[in-house]
């Protein structure tokens, strides 16, 4: 058993409660924070930990923390991302069901750290039966005087709020989310100005993840030398991860970045293996935006090395025969699934999530869906699959925000690595119809030149 | 006439009171839940118009949130609104099959109502509730780990709510 910093409680009944909670030693953290430390001894702990932003970019925390402006008489706004809509990715979503103190906790020493008076949780709109689970854990620390007026009675003050969107992926986007709570369409901003010097009603913003907060509390807790110890190189501390897809074990896992990506698929405590005994195919790593990997790419490096659930060896080898870390979404796929029509369903995701605004996504997205469903349906060309390769470039780094990024990676990485399954739908549409191309030779040892 | 009721009001005015003097405009987004929840679960010009008076914005503001959100619904829809995620980790374990399941036991496509008024089928993008797929929201709340048997169930537990209520 790993290192379990989040969820570790996460199962004690009742902690959902906070008398419960406190007994099991909550807002420790808030107490030391808030009577032994100051706002910048408490960002120096975070910038030693090593943590990194939990939501996909993987940024370092403190660093962003410390480029906020403070200019005079100016109040500024932390805002909590639970926008949680990356396909693949539930981890937030559990997080907040099952020990929302956590968050509120992580939140009341980020928002002291940050000045931040008025701090709001921004959380997906379907999520609304987690709007009322955190608001009764608001009230409870409320009346327990973690929040409100001179909390602890150290002179600060925080109220925390919950914002419910509405449906729609791109306010995940910390710019586009900002809009979105001033009560606009979810439009990313042109940065810059960054949110840390400009953001919400235009004062100096952090938007972080709901796990990055969370982390928060264990880094209080521990020390963020401590914290640091835990992991591998810059992988530190523990991440959650939302395993989904063909494996007999779905659900939200808290792993210390030192296991190997073999070991989490096919191990009891984790995955559990591929379900019903078919072979592995290919995984999307973390989030659907990330690039796919077929089975060889993923359990070994090009170079032949065992690869890692952290941020550098997920990563390794770039996009050529590597992934990403992303937010966490770990969708597997076994030897039946069709990677065409796997591509098709994130492409579609992509152009109904498109905000409109810059026309290489706009347009983009709408090309790359009606390509993929043509080849899915039997109808494709052999020139599409240059086509397709060819939109996805002209997106990619042309657009405000990183949708349009997100949009061209799967279906760049499906194009990179699975070409000849594309190609077996344009010669076979028939066939295609009836049965999946298989396996094929995706789970074989690759080949390394001496 | 479309107005919010006194406890609807009260509401209203929580969420307004969430942000600073000025920045009310910033509790639209709430408010059209509130609204939507209130007003037979869809929203109609004459609703949209009442939210922009109330937080004293111009309706064109309100009209462009409302057609950019996904879940504010622009015409009226069933007393149940069944929404089925289709995207790739639900695809993977098989929604399409029971999108086509409810879809013929409810005599419906996608996007359509029953005439009875009892049931809209619907097809969104990811829900987050990957790891307990294939899903759909009902209201409030998910359904998670859909068979053909948990369909059936939910329907007729819809029906016999839907008949105990009249």
């Amino acid at each position: 058993m790993g290192v379990k910093l989040l969820l570790e409680k996460a199962h004690v009944p009742g902690i959902r409660y906070f008398e419960t909670y406190r007994k099991e030693g909550g807002y420790r953290a808030v107490e030391k924070a808030l009577k032994q430390m100051d706002p910048a001894s408490i960002v120096e702990e975070v910038k030693k930990s090593g943590l990194r932003g939990r939501g996909g970019a993987g940024f370092p925390a403190g660093m962003k923390w410390s480029f906020i402006a403070k200019p005079e008489g100016v109040p500024r706004h932390l805002v909590c991302n639970a926008d949680e809509s990356e396909p693949g990715t539930f981890k937030d979503r559990y997080l907040m069901e099952f020990i929302p103190h956590l968050l509120i906790e992580g939140l009341i020493v980020s928002s002291f750290a940050l000045g931040s008076n008025d701090t709001y949780i921004y959380i997906r709109g379907e999520y609304a039966w987690i709007v009322d689970i955190l608001e009764q854990a608001i009230e409870e620390a409320k009346a327990n005087g973690f929040l409100g007026k001179n909390i602890l009675g150290t002179g600060f003050d925080c109220n925390i709020y919950v914002q419910r969107g509405a449906g729609a992926y791109i306010c995940g986007e910390e710019t586009a989310l900002i809009e979105s709570l001033e009560g606009k369409r979810g439009n990313p901003r042109i940065k810059p100005p960054f949110p840390a010097i400009e953001g919400l009603w235009r004062r100096p913003t952090v938007v972080n993840n709901v796990e990055t907060l969370a982390a928060v509390v264990p880094i209080i807790n521990m020390g963020g030398d401590e914290y640091a110890k835990i992991g591998v190189g810059r992988s530190t501390g523990t991440k959650l991860i939302s395993a989904c897809g063909n494996i007999n074990k779905p659900g939200v896992y808290e792993i210390d970045m030192t296991i190997s990506v073999e070991e989490f698929i096919y191990s009891d405590e984790y995955c559990g293996g591929i379900a019903n005994g078919k072979r592995l195919k290919a995984c999307i790593p973390g989030g659907s935006s990330v690039p796919i990997l077929p089975a060889n790419l993923l359990l070994k490096t090009a170079k032949g090395e065992t690869r890692y659930m952290n941020y550098e060896s997920l990563s390794d080898g770039g996009f050529a025969t590597g992934s990403m870390m992303g937010s966490g979404g770990f969708i597997v796929l076994d030897e039946d699934q069709c990677i065409v029509k796997n591509t098709y369903t994130l492409a579609r995701f992509y152009r109904h999530e498109s905000c409109g605004q810059c026309s290489p996504c706009r347009e983009g997205t709408g090309w790359m869906e009606k390509i993929l469903k043509n080849i899915d349906t039997g109808k494709g060309k052999m020139s599409d699959i240059d086509l397709l390769w060819d939109i996805q470039r002209k997106i990619e780094g042309n657009t405000i925000c990183p949708l349009g990024d997100a949009a061209a990676w799967p279906v760049a990485a499906a194009i990179r690595h699975f070409r000849d399954e594309f190609e077996w739908h344009v010669n076979h549409p028939e066939e295609a119809q009836k049965r999946n191309y298989g396996l094929a030779h995706y789970a074989d040892p690759i080949h390394v030149p001496a | 006439m479309t107005k919010f009721n006194d406890e609807q009001l009260k509401e209203f005015n929580r969420l307004v009171a969430r942000y600073p003097e000025g920045k009310q405009k910033s509790a639209l987004l709430p408010v059209l839940h509130l609204a939507q929840d209130s007003f037979g679960g869809w929203l109609s010009a004459e609703t949209m118009d009442y939210v922009a008076e109330l937080l004293n914005i111009t309706p064109i503001e309100v009209y462009e949130v409302a057609t950019f959100y996904s879940m504010y619904n622009l015409k009226p829809v069933g007393k149940y609104l069944f929404e089925v995620c289709q995207t790739g980790p639900c695809m993977v374990n098989g929604c399409d099959d029971i999108i086509e399941y409810i879809g013929t036991k409810l005599g419906i496509k996608p996007g359509e109502t029953t005439a009875d008024g009892m049931f809209t089928l619907k097809t969104v993008e990811c829900l987050g509730a990957c790891g307990y797929a294939p899903m759909m929201q009902m209201g409030k709340h998910y359904k998670e780990h859909l068979t053909k048997e948990k369909v059936d169930a939910i329907i007729d537990e819809c029906r016999k709510n839907a008949a105990a209520n009249n």
